[in-house]
């Protein structure tokens, strides 16, 4: 991993735990109304996956969404302004927390169904294949999700296919409460690739290098024509499923030894030791990416709220498509029953 | 002029739009070499090749969500379902995501997706082949639902349909695919409004789908007795094109809905509703609905003929609602 690259991830990795420790403190204060589900530890995974991926790539994302919607290129102040409600929010303050999407960084969306995101990865990977531009979709989820149908049968269209789509499982351990041991009864969730013919990876996810060079190799894949990927991304989820969760499930000794393997900690090490950064550099960006969370939250609380008669815009687009029908002369069939 | 069945009007309009278009394509279960389990998109696959007629696994989730997903990149999708009662597999993709992201998005996205499904009974297909489930589709905030009675409003409103930006279920009956009628063979759109179907003077039959033809013929036999009924076909539940109920109903003061679908709950009583918000002063008698018992559509042949309404349920109804005044 080039140093730049590495120092980009850093700084990502640090604009993004920032907006979930700000976007804590915002629910704290009821600003945000109802749950917030954050991704502290996981931030290596998000910046790792889409530091490969270009606008024109896609995503789809999960209910704990915030850190791929930043990695994806979001601006902060709009994804602030949605968390609480406010017009100018992505979603006009319709979305929320939970439903946050940015077409024109290429993220189809924030979702609240667990596997929900699937299967549309799958068409958008569909139709970036019928481009054939060479784009790739990447279909982010949780290990939860991957005891939905909709894996089962998005994944299955994906192989037989060879849909340019990368499947990213973030097995942090826990949907909600439950233990992945009590869910499932394989050892890795990548091993499910081999049901569908397909390639499988286990990857350190709190190892930003790991996740960097895998996913490196998986878009090489995809590109490739080789089909899809399922990527699982061995993760912990440091905070709760979300704010005022009381985590009765696990103890803390558990927390704190995840904690010690903190993604941006061993990122930072990282590029102390082996890449000859220095410590104050890292300080330096850690503390701009600080600055730069508050002053998007302050000027997001200044933003107004939806106008009350946008209640019932934005069901339907009103215009139709600018398509002239053809008459088609139908050829012969030959025959066939009809 | 000719006249072809509303499957053939059905594939028509199909191989226009992909003509037209090269964003449109199709995908689902048996649609590609065998033509569609109900057969309307025969061809496709002959004349614009397999990459936009795709045969999927049986995988009604993943169809519907592929669709989205397709929808979302900017292609224009035509998804089928080969059975309405397959929505129960699909279900999160149409209810959670195909109806709601737009809206929950903030306008910032189109779903441009045609979902080409077919329900009702009469055929002996058995209870989770026969379903009319539009109501539960209708009460869906972001879905259109089209259920077109003919031929002609079948190729005209699926060409409305896929010119759309938005998801619609188009929804056809599977006992209307071999009727014919006229239809011409350019490409024409029709809007998303009701029709009035015959013009009459004491009663309005409001319907769609299959049981427009058989409110027809309930009206013929009724002229012989003297009564003259308007029927008014709504053709799409989302959006309701309500004026044309009202204006109808205000002038014959009387108001019989028809669907094939259990009464209880169907998208009868919202009609129903409406014409009594708006047309409550010009009611000469109590508005009458006609729907299925309140069971699973059933296979023997003497019950299931039960359960659909049949034109002489709709000839007494009218006959009951005529002598209460």
């Amino acid at each position: 991993m080039e140093k730049k690259i590495l120092l980009d991830a850093y700084r990502m990795m640090n604009r993004i735990r920032e907006f979930e420790n700000e976007a804590i403190e915002l629910a704290k204060a009821n600003a945000t109304r109802a749950a917030v589900h954050t991704y502290q530890g996981e931030e290596a995974i998000a910046v790792g996956v889409c530091a490969h991926m270009t606008r024109e790539d896609f995503i789809t994302s999960t209910h704990r969404g915030h850190g791929h919607c930043i990695a994806k290129g979001a601006q902060l102040d709009r994804m602030f302004a949605e968390l609480l409600g406010k017009g100018e929010g992505y979603c006009k303050g319709k979305g929320g927390s939970m439903h946050i999407a940015d077409l024109t960084t290429g993220n189809l969306g924030a979702n609240g169904i667990v596997g929900g995101g699937i299967p549309i990865a799958v068409g958008a990977a569909l139709s970036m294949q019928l481009d054939a531009k060479g784009h790739f979709t990447v279909s982010f989820f949780g290990d939860g999700a991957a005891n939905e149908g909709s894996f089962h049968e998005a994944l299955n269209m994906a192989s037989i296919w060879d849909l340019p789509v990368i499947f990213v499982c973030e097995n942090n351990q826990y949907g909600i409460s439950t233990h992945v041991s009590q869910s499932m009864h394989v050892k890795n969730i990548a091993d499910r690739a081999m049901a569908y013919n397909m390639k499988g990876m286990v990857v350190d996810g709190n190892d930003i290098r790991d996740v960097y060079d895998a996913m490196g190799k998986a878009v090489e894949y995809v590109k490739a024509g080789k089909g899809p990927v399922l990527m699982e991304m061995k993760t912990y989820r440091m905070a709760g499923h979300y704010f005022g969760d009381n985590q009765n499930y696990r103890t803390r000794e558990e927390v704190n030894s995840w904690k010690e393997k903190d993604p941006i900690l061993q990122c930072g090490s990282l590029l102390l030791e082996e890449y000859g950064v220095q410590e104050e550099v890292l300080k330096q960006i850690c503390k701009e990416e600080r600055l730069a969370v508050q002053e998007a939250s302050e000027d997001a609380k200044k933003m107004s709220e939806p106008k009350i008669e946008d209640l019932t815009e934005d069901l339907y687009d009103p215009e139709l498509a600018p398509i002239t029908w053809k008459t088609f002369l139908k050829a012969d069939n030959g025959g066939k029953m009809r | 002029m000719r006249k072809i069945s509303m499957r053939e009007a059905i594939n028509e309009a199909m191989h226009i739009a992909f003509h037209s278009d090269p964003n449109v394509f199709t995908m689902g279960e048996d649609i590609a070499v065998y033509g569609g389990q109900l057969r309307c998109s025969y061809g496709l696959v002959e004349n614009f090749g397999s990459n936009r007629v795709r045969d999927t696994p049986i995988s009604e989730m993943a169809i519907v969500g592929a669709g989205v997903g397709a929808a979302l990149h900017g292609k224009r999708p035509i998804v089928e379902l080969s059975y309405s009662d397959f929505i129960g597999t699909s279900f999160d993709q149409i209810l959670n995501q195909a109806a709601k992201i737009r809206y929950m998005y903030g306008g910032s996205v189109n779903i441009p997706l045609v979902i080409r499904t077919q329900g009702g009974a009469g055929l002996g297909n058995g209870a989770q082949h026969s379903q009319s489930l539009e109501a539960i589709l209708a009460h869906i905030p972001g879905i259109r639902v089209v259920m077109p009675s003919n031929a002609y409003d079948a190729k005209g409103l699926l060409l409305r349909a896929i010119r759309d930006n938005n998801p619609v279920v188009f929804y056809e009956h599977k006992a209307l695919y071999k009727q014919k009628c006229e239809v011409p063979e350019e490409p024409y759109e029709i809007d998303y409004t009701s029709d009035v179907k015959r013009e009459g003077e004491d009663l309005t039959i409001v319907t769609y789908s299959a049981m427009v033809n058989r409110s027809l013929k309930a009206a013929e036999e009724l002229e012989k007795e003297g009564i003259s009924v308007e029927v008014v076909d709504i053709r799409t539940l989302e959006p309701l094109d309500i004026d044309p109920v009202i204006t109808s109903v205000k002038k014959t003061g009387r108001a019989l809905v028809v669907h094939e679908a259990c009464k209880k709950g169907g998208f009868g009583a919202e009609i129903v509703a409406q014409i009594q918000e708006q047309a409550f002063f010009d009611l000469k008698s109590e508005i009458v609905r006609i729907g299925a018992p309140n069971v699973p559509v059933p296979f023997a042949v003497n019950l299931e003929k039960m359960y659909v309404p049949e034109v002489s349920l709709i000839v007494d109804t009218v006959r009951k609602m005529m002598k209460g005044n």
